[in-house]
């Protein structure tokens, strides 16, 4: 009881409760003006089906929700985008942690190496996308080229596997270097003294990092994991748009894709929004998980 | 920097004075490249040709960007007077009422003259009400046709001049194609707007119900017929064979037959600029060809690109200037210019009959071959075009079920089953929208 009082009155306290409402204010503002203004907008509109022209407005209450959830397409949308998401996820922080690892143990030129790596977060996804779209196009690409000299034929246009694999690939290749950069500052930041100790002891370089590194880079790992999940969630519309614009059938129709399709070429505004709120609740319980169950296993 | 600052202010003025005498018509427009420079050279024209209005165009994205350009400015009160829209957007707008001003009013109302008989019936036809008014104005239109890579049907041992007329003489010279080791015998661009849409007014069969959705929203799909499932059939076993190469959704296509690697290509009629300036073969143009075993002859085909809306909420004075605007791009001279230079259609018989006395298509063969096409039958319902809701949308369902098609994944049959269905649900929303 003693060590916990002696333990708060070392906390900055404030009396009442004006004060410290006026220096989270700016906080609260932001948030209300740019999050839980839109979000409520969205979900007021998915109770509507308007005209485009915002001429006029039908109540259907939960009904823009039943004609999402009975719709067979809607739903596979779903796994699309849970292989997608996961996929991005994994190839992009796969990728960015052996690079990081390997630049780490660098000494000379290291600075080289990493401003060369970060180079590619700064093409936007939509470039990105085009990028891509041309070393694969199915006539005139160059990896095309090669693989057909390699007797593979590669047509995203009709396969949906690889449909998916190009878009993966292009996600999560800009992805690699902001991943990179966390994934560096990580390992900088684990005492040598440590690695020296286990090295020292016998461990090898493998044993090092299975029982040391990746333990003491789990804050980094988690942070990266929820950042990286949104990411795959929300903005890889772009290369997707530019690449494959959900198809070939439904094959890369994600759920953010599909917000933008029926929203922006659809002018199915209820619909779009009623997604947009399917989509917030996704991801806000995706959060929720991982700060529950995932964060758990994190040492800080 | 304060010499600059000042520079700048001084053309700025230089530039807005004389604008205060004259009233400004905006105008929202798709068109970049070529095209663009096309439409700026109408303007100026127009701008030069008169001192009340001064038209300023803004490209503002893509056909979609556009059309959402223009609806976001709406609801902010904000919109231009002229907007350019897709075809496929024609029902959306049409059920604007209050966001749109139909073009037939604007000229009545600014007392221009305005004689609608004087534009081409199968062109002004898809975007005029049930009662023969006209709501916008057609500006770039265009139908599909068949264009031959002559030197590849040569090195195949075919002769150049073989008759296409038919699918069913189609799919022979594919097989003697294939045989003799071409890679893509065929690649088609917008497979919905030609082979679905076009197959069916081609061969007078309905695409939707209500005479292709003119009659009114409760319209169905009817795409699942027995003339379009047989012609997407034979499509997927040309396609299975590797006598049709499916390159995408868009005109992908165009790349691979420019490049002189397909011998056949179904496009749009306003892919000759594009052709013309590209392929280093000989090439020619062919009707659309038609299933002798569906129709004796055929129909008409239906026009795609873009029309130009007025919108609501502007000045007096404004739709005076639309008006003038208007009827000057649909004068003639202006008209032929446009149609020689794009390859799109001309909205009017008086320019079809000058270019034709200016010696235009014999100079170039084969570019009035859309012209006759679609002029060849009066219309009817279901030749007219077609006015569904949510039309962009239904495309892209159709896009995914015929790449189900060609990739062998789904029949014909099961593939336009589910288009129907899943396209007949949106339908009815659009219904429940514009109720």
């Amino acid at each position: 009881m003693r060590s916990g009082r002696i333990f708060m009155e070392k906390r900055v306290t404030f009396k009442g409760i004006w004060l410290p409402l006026l220096l989270v204010l700016p906080q609260i503002v932001i948030t209300a003006v740019f999050f839980f203004y839109p979000a409520g907008q969205a979900i007021y509109q998915s109770l509507f089906i308007p005209d485009p022209f915002g001429l006029s407005m039908q109540w259907v209450g939960l009904g823009n929700f039943a004609f999402l959830f009975s719709n067979s397409y809607y739903l596979a949308s779903f796994a699309t985008t849970a292989i997608f998401s996961i996929l991005v996820t994994l190839v992009s922080m796969g990728v960015a942690l052996y690079l990081a690892v390997l630049a780490d143990r660098l000494i000379k030129g290291s600075g080289v190496y990493r401003t060369l790596l970060i180079w590619p977060y700064a093409v936007a996804p939509a470039v990105a996308g085009v990028l891509w779209l041309f070393m694969f196009n199915t006539r005139v690409g160059v990896v095309t080229w090669y693989l057909g000299v390699l007797g593979y034929d590669w047509n995203h246009v009709l396969n949906g596997e690889e449909a998916m694999g190009l878009v993966v690939v292009a996600s999560a290749w800009g992805r690699i270097s902001y991943n990179f950069l966390f994934f560096l500052a990580g390992l900088q930041a684990i005492p040598k003294s440590v690695i020296e100790a286990a090295a020292i002891d016998g461990a090898r370089f493998w044993t090092r990092f299975r029982t040391i590194v990746f333990p003491m880079l789990s804050p980094t790992t988690f942070f990266l994991l929820v950042v990286n999940i949104v990411y795959a969630f929300f903005e890889t519309f772009g290369v997707i748009h530019t690449i494959t614009s959900g198809g070939p059938q439904q094959s890369t129709t994600i759920l953010v894709y599909k917000v933008y399709a029926d929203g922006f070429v659809g002018q199915d505004l209820g619909s779009s929004a009623a997604q947009s709120v399917v989509l917030l609740a996704i991801v806000g319980a995706l959060t929720i998980f991982q700060f529950k169950f995932i964060e758990r296993r994190v040492h800080y | 920097m304060v010499k600059n600052f000042l520079f700048a202010g001084a053309s700025t003025l230089a530039f807005a004075a004389p604008a205060f005498a004259q009233t400004e018509i905006e105008f929202w427009h798709a068109f970049t490249g070529r095209l663009g420079e096309l439409v700026a050279e109408q303007v100026e024209t127009f701008n030069g040709s008169q001192s009340d209005y001064t038209v300023v165009a803004t490209h503002k994205g893509n056909y979609s960007e556009t059309l959402n350009a223009g609806i976001a400015a709406f609801r902010a009160g904000e919109q231009p007077d002229i907007l350019m829209v897709f075809e496929v957007g024609t029902a959306t707008m049409m059920s604007a009422k209050g966001a749109v001003k139909p073009v037939y009013e604007v000229m009545a109302d600014a007392g221009a003259e305005f004689d609608q008989d004087a534009y081409i019936g199968s062109v002004k036809g898809y975007y005029t009400s049930s009662d023969g008014n006209m709501l916008s104005l057609p500006f770039n239109s265009s139908t599909p046709v068949l264009w031959v890579n002559r030197d590849a049907l040569s090195e195949a041992g075919i002769n150049p001049d073989v008759d296409l007329s038919t699918w069913e003489q189609v799919g022979d010279v594919l097989g003697q194609l294939k045989e003799a080791g071409s890679t893509c015998p065929m690649t088609t661009a917008w497979q919905s707007w030609i082979h679905l849409e076009n197959l069916s007014a081609y061969h007078d069969v309905p695409f939707a119900t209500q005479a292709n959705g003119f009659g009114g929203v409760d319209t169905e799909l009817a795409l699942n017929g027995e003339a379009q499932v047989a012609h997407i059939g034979a499509m997927g076993e040309w396609a299975q064979d590797g006598k049709f190469i499916y390159a995408g959704r868009r005109n992908e296509g165009g790349a691979n037959f420019r490049a002189g690697e397909c011998a056949l290509f179904t496009e749009s009629s306003a892919g000759y600029a594009g052709i013309k300036a590209e392929a280093e073969f000989d090439f020619d143009v062919r009707p659309l060809p038609y299933w002798k075993a569906v129709a004796d002859e055929p129909q008409n085909t239906i026009i795609g690109g873009a029309s130009l809306w007025v919108m609501e909420g502007q000045t007096e004075e404004e739709y005076k200037g639309v008006a003038a605007f208007l009827n000057f791009l649909s004068s003639p001279e202006i008209q032929a210019k446009w149609h020689q230079d794009t390859g799109y259609l001309p909205i009017t018989q008086a320019a079809a009959d000058l270019t034709r006395e200016q010696g235009f298509y014999e100079a170039n063969p084969g570019t009035d071959i859309a012209v006759i096409q679609m002029t060849a039958n009066a219309p009817t319902d279901n030749s007219k075009g077609l006015r569904l809701g949510s039309f962009d949308q239904i495309r892209g369902i159709i896009d995914e079920e015929l790449e189900a098609v060609w990739s062998g994944d789904k029949s014909a049959q099961e593939a336009m089953d589910s288009a129907k269905e899943r396209g007949d649900a949106l339908l009815r929303r659009f219904e429940q929208a514009n109720r």
